[in-house]
């Protein structure tokens, strides 16, 4: 059993900018957890969360891997998120490079086929696209969760660059909720990029049907 | 707390600026030398994902001359401890990094990069 993330140091204040780690967050750390033993033996050189707000599931992952084994990036396009990323890391004593950065855009040219593990909570909750598209622009804690047109309006941008980024051994996990039409990701990634790909867990929490994806070579 | 680790993988993406914009260049770069876990098995992968010469003139630049030019082909102890110092002890904590094509700045505050680009900026 792998303890959850100590995040005893951020404050009501942190989380009315940024996301409060909730069961989408928790299924993913199981998802993770179940796969602990293969991820290790892949010896990762490169882990990269996008949207890591608290730094709860870059943490986790450093806690399985191990502090020095890996390089541990986090982006996210809300500041006071990568802030938080940065201090749960260090909470934890997992040396997490947050930077502040839409998607991977600073990163994309240099992490050509080089990430091991790839990880995505998007914000998946289906709304209005212009309440999506202000909330990446205002990059507030709404851009956490809303997610515009089938809730894919975020994780569509991020989809169309895992294959340029994933290593040959590379592992992209992702979460969806039922509406996101998983079924229909699955068969669009296989048939653009013969990415294959498996949803290793699934849970009903409260309205939300909730999914974890891991999409590999 | 950018360490040239990360430097190493950050290029400015600014619109039209696809030639000559890494490696980023540190301006009014304040440091802090923390000591982490040496661990040669992560340093042997992760050689083959550097940009050496980036990697060696920026380390110059921030008063680092332990690493040689070229990439040596005997990798021994004493170069992955300079290696390992130069790659993940040395945080830039504020300042900036410079694209050496378009000149854009980005800034490094409390060891945060902030790569964002505004609306009219963006490829």
């Amino acid at each position: 059993m792998i303890p959850t993330p100590d995040l005893s140091h951020l404050t009501r204040r942190d989380y009315e900018s940024v996301y409060e780690p909730a069961e989408d967050t928790f299924i993913l750390l199981d998802a993770l957890e179940q796969d602990a033993d293969e991820l290790r033996n892949m010896q990762p050189s490169i882990s990269l969360e996008i949207g890591s707000g608290s730094g709860c599931v870059s943490s986790f992952i450093g806690t399985i891997l191990g502090p020095s084994n890996t390089l541990y990036l986090a982006t996210d396009i809300n500041e006071r998120a990568a802030s938080c990323t940065a201090r749960t890391g260090r909470q934890n004593n997992i040396p997490i490079e947050p930077i502040i950065a839409n998607l991977v855009a600073p990163l994309r040219s240099r992490l050509r086929h080089a990430v091991d593990i790839l990880v995505f909570n998007p914000p998946y909750v289906p709304t209005f696209e212009s309440e999506a598209e202000d909330a990446q622009t205002t990059r507030n804690i709404q851009g956490a969760w809303a997610g515009g047109a089938n809730g894919m309006q975020v994780t569509d941008l991020l989809l169309e660059q895992v294959d340029d980024l994933l290593s040959s051994q590379g592992r992209f996990y992702l979460v969806a909720v039922k509406q996101n039409d998983v079924p229909a990701i699955q068969e669009r990634m296989r048939q653009r990029f013969n990415l294959r790909s498996d949803v290793v867990l699934q849970r009903r929490a409260g309205r939300e049907h909730l999914l974890i994806l891991r999409f590999q070579r | 707390m950018v360490r040239l680790i990360t430097h190493n993988i950050l290029a400015c993406h600014a619109k039209g600026c696809t030639q000559n914009n890494f490696p980023l260049q540190f301006k009014d770069a304040s440091i802090e030398l923390k000591e982490q876990e040496f661990n040669p098995d992560f340093l042997r992968n992760f050689l083959s994902r550097l940009e050496w010469k980036a990697l060696v003139d920026t380390a110059r630049e921030l008063g680092d001359t332990s690493l040689p030019l070229e990439m040596p082909e005997m990798i021994d102890d004493e170069f992955l401890k300079n290696l390992h110092h130069v790659l993940l002890e040395i945080h830039v904590e504020e300042g900036a990094m410079i694209c050496p094509n378009c000149g854009h700045s980005y800034p490094i505050s409390n060891g945060i990069p902030n790569m964002l680009l505004a609306e009219h900026e963006i490829g």
